[in-house]
């Protein structure tokens, strides 16, 4: 039994008493680089919620006193966890711009009674990221 | 250049086969020729047994969608140029029942296509008296995309979560009814709301993409279903604030 | 049905969660990364002391900031895991083990940032 018909999706037998189904491949995703970008960017959540767990355990350090803060410093830099890191950063980056360059398609801005260009809106969202990167670094480094 | 192309295409007769197989033929290569002239070369003069559909031959009934080296396509659209010399796979739509060779069976897609209701829905039908209803170029412009889909089912073989999810509305169905909620004349976007706010409907959608990347005519399905996705998140935040207000 | 209420009404909220969540870990994320990842750790800038990482957070903005960074980004995770988890793997039918697995860590998460952030001196 196929997954329709297991779920009962429209039943339409009666003109067609037979009929050939394939299954879909556990590993559809594989073999076009089109689908492989789209579970890779699937996966990137998975090293967003690791970077999550980082912080909270930099927050927890921080609430133990300064040994314990030494501790977590000491930590980032073993080699591995550098490397990790090296990775987790490359996998958001590719989210920030898979996220940024789908955002305008789901979300339409009209002017003037014209759509405003998907690269307008893109554009903006990078311009935006900058200086809120910028903000954010300058407020922890000043 | 060559002067033959290879065509490998699925068979299957359901009264023999168990599973579908291929069969080669070998036609005359042109340049101006696209894989449905190839396969009406097949069925004149090779092999008067082979089924397929198409009927217009200008991208516009489609009728004529099938799988050309694994991508959805209308074979009136695609060239034998682009592949040749090599050979070229004719399949059937990916994802939907196979009748007999490069047939499938599209009841699901049109059970689904009316159940989405894509036709202008009034609470009360001015009379023929009072004239037409009006509609500026700006407002058409809002939903003009969307109305260019031709219900030639690529994107369903494109969607890989129609595929693993039989139930799902699917790409075409829901940028129709996105075409008619955005529609300035059209009262029923409440009607079609309740059909597809279930799971089965948006929000079974992960934005793959796929779907707008394979549509011959540029309607973005995949956009149609996020900004779905947008409106009836904040219809659900509305009726939440102001429970009275919900009708 | 009695159980499809509650989902069909949740949807679009986690989905809500889920779309701020992105747009969290687009615009903040990186850079984050980039100097508590690599920047300070290969010592291209110097780390941050103690006394100094403690002073940035004592702003109760700087705690909200940080309670909305932590919370949201684990909202858009369990949102993409779960389809990641049905459609990937065609495990669908342990819906329900992926769904609490999902949105109970992202809940976890979301507490344990807050109960973290309060507690700080």
């Amino acid at each position: 039994m196929t997954p329709h018909e297991a779920k009962g999706a429209t039943q339409y037998t009666t003109y067609h008493p037979r009929w050939y189904r394939t299954r879909v491949s556990t590993y559809w995703w594989l073999g076009k680089w089109y689908y492989l970008k789209f579970v890779l960017r699937e996966l990137s959540s998975i090293f967003v919620a690791y970077f999550v767990v980082i912080t909270l355990l930099q927050i927890h350090s921080l609430s133990r006193g300064p040994e314990a803060y030494a501790r977590f410093e000491e930590r980032m830099r073993n080699p591995l966890m550098i490397a990790l890191d090296a990775i987790t950063f490359l996998f958001v980056l590719f989210h920030t711009i898979t996220w940024f360059n789908l955002a305008p398609r789901a979300m339409v801005v009209r002017l003037g009674g014209k759509r405003v260009s998907e690269i307008l809106i893109a554009g903006s969202n990078y311009v935006a990221w900058l200086v809120i990167s910028a903000s954010v670094a300058w407020f922890i480094l000043r | 250049m060559a002067e033959t192309i290879q065509l490998e295409v699925t068979r299957y007769s359901p009264e023999h086969d168990a599973a579908p197989t291929f069969q080669r033929f070998e036609v005359p290569y042109r340049k101006d020729w696209v894989v449905l002239d190839a396969l009406n070369y097949i069925k004149d003069k090779l092999d008067g047994s082979l089924s397929y559909r198409w009927s217009c031959r200008m991208g516009i009934c489609g009728s004529c969608g099938m799988m050309v080296n694994g991508e959805p396509k209308l074979t009136c659209a695609t060239f034998l140029s682009f592949y040749a010399p090599d050979a070229v796979r004719v399949e059937p739509l990916r994802y939907f029942p196979v009748v007999r060779d490069l047939v499938v069976e599209m009841t699901d897609f049109m059970v689904k296509l009316q159940k989405v209701k894509p036709w202008i829905i009034r609470k009360e039908e001015k009379s023929i008296a009072d004239g037409e209803y009006l509609q500026t170029p700006q407002q058409l412009d809002v939903y003009k995309q969307f109305s260019m889909c031709i219900n030639c089912m690529l994107c369903y073989a494109a969607c890989p979560v129609y595929g693993l999810d039989p139930l799902f509305t699917g790409p075409a169905a829901i940028a129709l009814a996105q075409r008619y909620n955005i529609d300035s004349r059209d009262q029923g976007a409440k009607e079609r709301m309740d059909i597809l706010s279930q799971h089965e409907g948006i929000w079974a959608c992960t934005f793959v993409g796929e779907c707008t990347e394979v549509c011959p005519k540029h309607v973005d399905p995949a956009g149609a279903i996020q900004q779905y996705k947008l409106t009836a998140a904040k219809e659900w935040f509305k009726s939440l604030l102001m429970p009275w207000g919900a009708k | 049905m009695a159980t499809d209420a509650p989902k069909k009404l949740l949807e679009p909220f986690f989905w809500t969660l889920f779309s701020a969540g992105g747009v969290v870990a687009a615009l903040l994320m990186p850079v984050h990364i980039f100097l508590f990842g690599l920047a300070f750790p290969l010592g291209w800038i110097r780390d941050l002391s103690h006394t100094r990482a403690l002073a940035l957070i004592e702003h109760p903005l700087v705690r909200i900031y940080l309670f909305v960074f932590c919370s949201l980004p684990l909202f858009h995770w369990a949102h993409r895991f779960r389809y990641t988890l049905y459609d990937g793997l065609q495990i669908k039918h342990l819906n329900e083990v992926i769904t609490v697995f999902c949105y109970g860590g992202a809940i976890i998460g979301t507490a344990l940032a807050g109960y973290l952030l309060l507690s700080l001196p």
